[in-house]
């Protein structure tokens, strides 16, 4: 059984700096790390930039990243940058 | 659009990118990839969002119009500023007027009545090549047509026009930005190269190539493999006709030619003048500034404005004036000449200037007539001109419709000039563009004016509809005891009945003269009891002509009422080609033979049955025999149903016990198929459920004691309700199979179908293993029907399985009451002989129009299936549980 090692509650409004944040945390974390989307209705360019980097930073230290009440509009708009495939969602 | 392009392109454009650094081609996918997160972010966006970031933009296009064409003619030493002011702001306002208030996002269309609804999917990643000719114009229409319907543009300018094409980039991005739009939803390529060019063509994160250019940037575009709007050059004929306003026709092609210098390529290359108004239209033309070039001049300007080694028009013309080009040519002409005109006398290499000319020199053919002038044009549009726009100035609409019949050209544009009509939303309502679409003629997709629809993959949401279903009998149908009678309510000065021997013996004919009015003048045609022939039907059609007839009483079993069904058709509609009307079809409202309308005569068909079981006094079917071509003629159409049916028992009461068992079993499985057949509807099912009950009441009484007089009427009100649900229902698998296996081994028809129908029963019971499409049902109910009948006859049962089960051992107690044969074996055809004839048989049967109306699709093997459990016997039908099936 996975170790949830860490639990962020994206907010629609901090997109960017909430994934920074977790990015400095990854450092502790163990097995997986997953991100809250509940609340975020909208991503723009920059907060998939910021996904795509906490996503690589993550699999440089072999942490899964769930994201966690991705709406469908959000979801693909990451399937169509192509980050889709390097996440793993949960409803 | 433009095609001053043309020379240069002529070097291939490359397939790969092998001889980019890896530096460009860094470059380029950091391009691609802004855009395609910026086209990914964008699908987020309503409508509002992205009106509210358009609006702004067209204003900053508009306020910046004069600047960016005074940087365009700057860079590209073409065109005239002031009228690039006007492209630049028809580029803003004009594509705004007709962008603002359409859908582009979500649902765009509804259409209610055909429960379709139409919805917007963004394409992405757009590669757009801009033409040096309308360098910003062009970026800030594209512009406004990737915000509206949010996909990501990279744009790459002509190399000459770089500049002014990245700066129009630059404005409508911070733009955009500034409201809202996503990050990178703009770029532009710093310099233009072809390499560049065929590696983001070929990119795979490219969803669509928008090619507006001359031909090679526009095959290249379609070579690429991928999506691409790619609209090319054109050749533009005008014909000026002489019905036209002269006038107004040499202004406005004097307005068009020279028009930004004449670089839209939708602009008037050769004008073709009537020869009774060629004199005063060169007239006017010099007296509105224009030089007539003498033939020498003519000849000079042909030697240099076109290439002679290509045909094509030499770049270092585009875009220049009237007055600049006479100059280097060498021509003396006033200093303000506006355009040069150079009359020719054909079209094609020989004659170097009737081809594309984007600068104001235009070429014009004295034509002696109509048609000579049409087939000038014709050679015009021909000559490099294919799909993209014609002119023609005339008040005559015959010769304006000929000439749009003749002419391959996307905009035929009429008494308005040619280059700003084309644009659109000027001169006439056509869509504002700066895109012409060239059709295949021109190696294009479309020959629409491209605009926002063509930037969205459109989505078609159909919802199930409602198809719309029938119920359609005759309008007046007597029944009961004596019901005869009501033959004397219809007036008829010449009557004709139809009738066999068998009903002058038994004296029904009689019965019925009794009631016609008197002083009608009665005819009677007896014909064979047997299937109708077509030589027996065109003899009584001969006797209605001969009669003048106004009224035909059929008299008799389905044969004789079919026979009338026929004549009256003949007589009515003599052109009526049976052959042809019994033509196959799917759906009768869609059917490809229609049965004739128009009649010379008119004949009232009063229909009275004398067995009980086809219902062809209510039907609207005829089956006719052509024995000289061997084949039955099967006619199906409401026009064939009587006008008037009477059911009355008392021609029915001296039917034999066979004939009784007989038809009484035909009257069963056409109320059974139609209560399970894929048409069936509340309406028919009300019927069939009816006659079910009724046959199972009164069949046995009127099979073993004829007199009883109650049974003989309830026997024949339910062959009459059967045929009405079936009439409307159709029928099915069982008269499928008995129709082939009937014919094939002369057994009669409701003999043939009681053979088979506890097995056809058990066979539509199960879960089918191919389904049959039908937009009249909700899901599969087969099974639930037949339960529903067994209730109705209080069969018993608990499950829908038991239910079915008991209905099939109620039909196959109620034939053995009626004494029909078991099996096939039983009637003494041998198996080998059933073997030898199934290949046909299943072959006959599945080509039955009656199996398409069965629930359940019968396959091939199935029909032989069917047969050979018939051919064993029933007693052996086995209901397999349908839960057990789904789960098995």
């Amino acid at each position: 059984m996975a170790v949830i090692a860490m639990w962020i509650k994206i907010d629609e409004e901090r997109v960017v700096q909430g994934l920074q944040e977790a990015g400095e945390k990854l450092d502790s974390a163990e097995g997986e790390v997953v991100a809250d989307f509940s609340s975020v209705r909208r991503i723009d360019s920059s907060a998939i930039r910021a996904l795509e980097e906490f996503a690589g930073t993550a699999d440089d230290k072999g942490v899964k990243v769930v994201l966690r009440g991705v709406n469908v509009d959000v979801y693909r708009v990451l399937k169509l940058v192509k980050l889709g495939s390097r996440l793993s969602f949960v409803a | 659009m433009i095609a001053s392009e043309k020379v240069q392109e002529r070097v291939q454009i490359p397939l790969a990118a092998e001889s980019l650094s890896p530096e460009r081609i860094a470059y380029l996918e950091t391009l691609v990839s802004q855009a395609r997160t910026a086209a990914a972010v964008f699908t987020q966006f309503t409508q509002e969002d992205v009106d509210r970031i358009v609006k702004p933009m067209v204003l900053a296009g508009m306020e910046h119009a004069l600047d960016l064409a005074r940087l365009a003619v700057e860079e590209t030493k073409l065109g005239v500023m002031e009228d690039k002011v006007i492209k630049n702001m028809v580029a803003t306002e004009f594509a705004y007027n007709y962008v603002k208030d359409k859908r582009t996002v979500g649902i765009i269309r509804e259409f209610p009545e055909r429960n379709l609804v139409e919805m917007a999917e963004p394409i992405g990643v757009v590669f757009s090549i801009i033409p040096i000719t309308n360098p910003t114009s062009t970026v800030l229409f594209k512009c406004i047509m990737a915000i509206k319907t949010r996909n990501a543009f990279i744009f790459s300018p002509h190399p000459k026009a770089a500049r002014c094409g990245a700066e129009a980039v630059r404005i409508m991005y911070e733009t955009a930005l500034k409201h809202g739009a996503p990050e990178g939803v703009f770029s532009c390529l710093e310099s233009n190269n072809l390499q560049e060019s065929a590696y983001l063509m070929r990119h795979k994160d490219v969803r669509l190539i928008d090619a507006t250019g001359g031909q090679g940037a526009v095959k290249a575009a379609y070579s690429s493999g991928k999506p691409a709007l790619g609209v090319g050059p054109g050749n533009t004929p005008v014909y000026l006709e002489k019905t036209a306003d002269l006038n107004t026709a040499v202004v406005d092609i004097i307005i068009s030619k020279t028009f930004d210098n004449g670089t839209i390529c939708a602009s008037e290359q050769t004008l073709v003048i009537d020869d009774e108004i060629y004199e005063p239209v060169l007239k006017k033309f010099a007296e509105l500034g224009a030089h007539i070039c003498n033939e020498k001049e003519t000849e000079l300007l042909a030697r240099t404005v076109i290439d002679a080694k290509t045909g094509f028009m030499q770049p270092m013309a585009v875009g220049q004036k009237a007055a600049d080009i006479a100059r280097f040519v060498g021509l003396s002409v006033k200093p303000n000449t506006k355009l040069l005109i150079a009359p020719i006398q054909g079209v094609g290499r020989e004659h170097p200037l009737s081809v594309e000319k984007l600068f104001p020199v235009l070429s014009v053919y004295r034509a002696k007539c109509v048609d000579e002038a049409l087939k000038v044009c014709v050679d015009v549009n021909h000559a490099g001109g294919l799909g993209h726009t014609a002119v023609i100035f005339s008040h005559d609409d015959e010769v304006i419709r000929k000439f749009s019949e003749v002419i391959n050209a996307g905009r035929i544009i009429v008494n308005s000039p040619g280059s700003i009509g084309a644009l659109g939303a000027v001169y006439n309502d056509l869509v504002p563009t700066f895109s012409f679409g060239c059709g295949t003629g021109g190696g294009n997709s479309t020959t629409d004016n491209v605009n926002v629809y063509h930037y969205l993959n459109i989505k078609r949401v159909a919802r199930r509809t409602q198809a719309h279903m029938w119920f359609r009998v005759p309008n007046q149908i007597y029944f009961n005891m004596n019901a005869v009678e009501n033959v004397h309510q219809f007036p008829s000065r010449s009557t004709i009945i139809v009738t066999n021997p068998s009903m002058e013996q038994l004296g029904h004919v009689d019965i019925v003269r009794r009631y016609i009015p008197e002083g009608t003048h009665v005819h009677v045609s007896v014909i064979p009891d047997a299937e109708p022939e077509v030589k027996v039907v065109m003899q009584g059609v001969e006797a209605l002509h001969f009669y003048k007839a106004d009224q035909i009483i059929a008299l008799g079993g389905g044969s004789v009422i079919d026979a009338a069904k026929i004549m009256k058709l003949k007589y009515e509609s003599p052109e009526a080609d049976l052959e042809e009307l019994a033509a196959p079809f799917l759906d009768l409202r869609k059917r490809v033979v229609q049965f004739p309308t128009d009649k010379i005569n008119r004949a009232r068909l009063i229909a009275i049955s004398t067995t009980s079981g086809t219902g062809s006094e209510v039907t609207p079917f005829a089956v006719l025999t052509d024995k000289e071509r061997g084949r039955k003629v099967t006619l199906a159409d409401y026009s064939l149903s009587p006008d008037v049916a009477i059911v009355d028992p008392q021609f029915v009461m001296s039917m034999p016990k066979g004939l009784t068992a007989d038809t009484g079993i035909d009257c069963l499985t056409h109320a059974l198929e139609a209560g399970v057949s894929n048409y069936a509807s509340p309406y028919t099912d009300a019927n069939a459920m009816q006659a079910i009950r009724l046959v199972f009441k009164y069949l046995p009484i009127a099979y073993e004691h004829p007199h009883n007089e109650e049974a003989r009427c309830m026997m024949h009100n339910a062959a009459c309700i059967a045929a009405m649900a079936f009439s409307n229902a159709s029928v099915g698998v069982n008269h499928a199979l008995a129709h082939a296996f009937g014919a094939r081994f002369g057994v009669a028809h409701g003999r043939a179908n009681a053979l088979m129908l506890p097995h056809v029963i058990v066979y539509n019971a199960a879960v089918p293993a191919k389904f049959m499409p039908s937009p009249y049902t909700q899901g599969y109910v087969a099974h639930k029907k037949y339960a529903a009948v067994a209730d109705l006859l209080g069969l018993g049962g608990n499950t829908i399985e038991e239910k079915v089960k008991n209905l099939v051992t109620a039909t196959e107690q109620l034939l053995d009451q009626l004494g029909f044969p078991r099996s096939i074996a039983e009637l003494g055809i041998s198996k080998e002989e059933f073997e030898r004839a199934m290949p046909d048989l299943t072959k006959l049967a599945f080509e039955d129009p009656s199996g398409r109306s069965n629930p359940r699709m019968p396959l091939m093997s199935e029909l032989a299936e069917l047969y050979w459990k018939a051919y064993q016997g029933r007693g052996l039908a086995k209901v397999a549980g349908v839960s057990e099936q789904q789960t098995a």
